[in-house]
């Protein structure tokens, strides 16, 4: 079992944090292990999953997307009709039941696209919690919709000006407003990144998005899917439609990186793509760095995966060959994009339309007996003002 | 004797409190630093820290992260801070510290970092982001170089984090005031008489404090409970502003109050 109990997975992991830190991150560790297995902990996040989520999220066999593409057949994980329009509150349940157990007040968090704040500010609303929000200046502009959901759930979002005002800043940010008030504040990180146990927890707390997709996909095909296409930023929505197919080797296992303008312009965040292993952020693991190890800038349309980092878990996979990197541009997520929007009514996220440009490369190759599974991991809502900026910039 | 220990035995026979200042490498340019640090020696520093720039600094605050922006945008390299550390070590005898986090060192390669560091006459080594668990392929590279990896300790340490991390400590140990990152502070909240007395139970080795002393009055204060202070944005923000005079003086009203 992954991680060891260092926080390793493979080569990557660990936990590289000021001393400050590491005595909650112990305490974290332990209050997890607590509840882990808690009959009684796992019903209350059944419960909240069921009545407040609105889980099981449906599997939809997309039947004009995969007729328009003429291939394999095409079913979405809908997690993009999740309660607060994504897989993030999967996550955000978890740890603030968790937080809620460990007697803390307030909780902090990191955003790029901002459904991990939106997430965040609604559990913390849910449960009376304090709540922050970090948020690079960037981001605030381009998921201004987002900005205000936090703000109306009673969340303070702060903005991040420092180095290049997207979800890398806020991060740091975050880390540093828990490194001075770590004695009452829960950090709830939101992708499977950062230090021991988070990468852990966070893929744990994800893993129901495979294992209702597992049976879901039996009721319905009688067999396993022969392919899974999730995006990939940090890398949490694919982990957890990954995570209960990675001893299923028939299982083709394709995360989507953003490809930005183009790899060869630099003005990309493909991480396990064109980066190299590092330590930022709390854990070791690709990122886009300099030969000096300084963190390049990267770059993608959707604000959820403008992230030079990505989770320990995910170099591991890469490594071992289990999981496959590809990567779609800016464009090619803005097409799958308007595709999905016109054939199927459903308006993607960008970060799961990068998932979806996989798939419409992927899909006229294969049988049409062959299946994919695509985690659309949130939906469009958001994104609309960037779409019709771009559009307009085009017409 | 390291120079670190060195320094450390005379300022116990004089009595006094050492003075450790910090400043960021190449903020604004590297020939400037070097005249720093033999400004700070000549005004009474003890021990330099000197700071090599990272893009993503998490334990610092506003002041330092911005001396770090200035330094990489002057194109800042862990070679040419390293060259000019060779080049102060000529003018000046204090111990000198280097500060940065570990991706670059990483990258450099830890191997080649130590003996790089050690052949330009570098005394000791802060990582901020590598905690205990993690500082062993470091502690021994840099041990073998005659480097010591000086290690921070916190107020949220626990004490067996304490005995772990006091157990292979080199050099001396750092105290961090308060929970937070770098920057001046009006007031330091932490009990630092209980949290220096409870490092010492672990350790032989002198004890430093620093994080959020601002000027000379903070600066005594503190430096009842250990053995010696240290003080990095007060200096810095002075840097910034270009008030090279001033960092001498602050720097002379430091060590006075620390005699």
């Amino acid at each position: 079992m992954l991680p060891d109990t260092r926080g390793y997975f493979g080569s990557f992991g660990g936990r590289f944090v000021p001393e400050t830190l590491m005595a909650a991150l112990e305490e974290l560790e332990t209050a997890y292990a607590a509840v882990k297995d808690d009959p009684g902990f796992r019903a209350e996040l059944k419960w909240y999953l069921e009545h407040y989520v609105g889980r099981p999220s449906p599997l939809y066999y997309a039947a004009r997307l995969t007729a328009h593409l003429g291939g394999a057949r095409i079913y979405l994980k809908r997690e993009d009709l999740n309660h607060t329009g994504a897989h993030k509150i999967n996550n955000t349940i978890g740890q603030a039941l968790l937080a809620k157990r460990m007697g803390k007040r307030r909780m902090i968090a990191e955003t790029g696209a901002g459904q991990h704040g939106v997430a965040t500010a609604t559990a913390a609303a849910l449960m009376g919690f304090e709540c922050a929000i970090y948020m690079g200046e960037e981001d605030i502009v381009r998921q201004r919709l987002n900005v205000i959901r936090m703000d109306l759930l009673g969340a303070s979002v702060i903005p991040v000006s420092a180095g290049t005002r997207t979800l890398k800043d806020a991060m740091n940010e975050a880390i540093r407003d828990w490194v001075t008030n770590v004695r009452s504040t829960y950090y709830l990180i939101g992708s499977v990144a950062g230090p021991h146990p988070y990468p852990m927890i966070v893929r744990d707390f994800q893993a129901v998005i495979g294992a209702e997709t597992r049976e879901q996909i039996l009721r319905e095909t009688g067999r396993l899917p022969d392919v899974i296409v999730a995006c990939v930023g940090g890398g949490s929505n694919a982990l957890g439609i990954f995570y209960d197919f990675l001893e299923a080797p028939e299982v083709r296992l394709i995360g989507v990186e953003a490809a930005g303008e183009g790899m060869e312009t630099g003005l990309h965040a493909a991480t396990l793509n064109r980066g190299h292993p590092g330590v930022l952020h709390g854990s070791l693991s690709y990122i886009i760095q300099d030969a000096e190890g300084q963190i390049n800038p990267v770059h993608s349309i959707a604000a959820g995966l403008d992230y030079p980092g990505v989770g320990p878990e995910h170099c591991y996979l890469k490594e071992t060959g289990r999981v496959t990197y590809t990567a779609a541009t800016d464009t090619e997520a803005l097409a799958a994009f308007e595709l999905l929007s016109r054939t199927e009514g459903i308006l993607p996220a960008l970060e799961s339309a990068h998932a979806i440009a996989e798939v419409v490369r992927l899909a006229p190759s294969l049988p049409q007996e062959a299946v994919i599974v695509v985690n659309l991991s949130g939906r469009g809502d958001k994104d609309v003002e960037t779409v019709a900026q771009v559009k307009g910039v085009k017409q | 004797m390291s120079r670190i220990a060195e320094r450390f035995r005379r300022l116990g026979e004089r009595g006094e409190k050492g003075l450790i200042t910090y400043l960021m490498a190449g903020d604004p340019d590297l020939t400037r630093t070097k005249e720093l640090v033999a400004r700070m020696a000549g005004a009474g520093a003890d021990i330099i820290e000197i700071g090599i720039p990272f893009s993503d600094p998490l334990a610092d605050g506003p002041v330092i992260q911005a001396a770090a922006n200035r330094a990489l945008a002057n194109g800042i390299t862990v070679r040419g801070v390293l060259q000019a550390v060779g080049q102060m070590r000529k003018e000046v005898d204090l111990p000198l510290v280097l500060m940065t986090y570990y991706n670059p060192v990483l990258q450099y390669g830890i191997e080649r970092f130590c003996r790089d560091a050690a052949e330009n006459g570098a005394d000791g080594l802060i990582v901020p982001d590598l905690p205990h668990e993690e500082s062993g392929p470091l502690r021994e590279c840099s041990s073998r170089c005659g480097i010591d990896l000086v290690p921070l300790v916190a107020p949220t340490s626990t004490p067996a984090r304490l005995a772990a991390i006091c157990g292979v400590a080199r050099g001396f140990i750092y105290c961090v005031s308060v929970t937070g990152v770098t920057g001046m502070r009006e007031k330091i909240e932490t009990d630092l008489r209980a949290f220096a007395g409870l490092v010492r139970r672990y350790t032989e080795l002198p004890v430093a404090i620093g994080f959020g002393v601002s000027g000379p009055d903070a600066a005594a204060r503190v430096a009842t409970y250990c053995d010696a202070v240290v003080v990095g944005s007060a200096l810095v923000r002075l840097i910034g502003r270009g008030a090279y005079e001033e960092v001498e003086k602050l720097t002379a009203s430091l060590k006075a109050a620390l005699l």
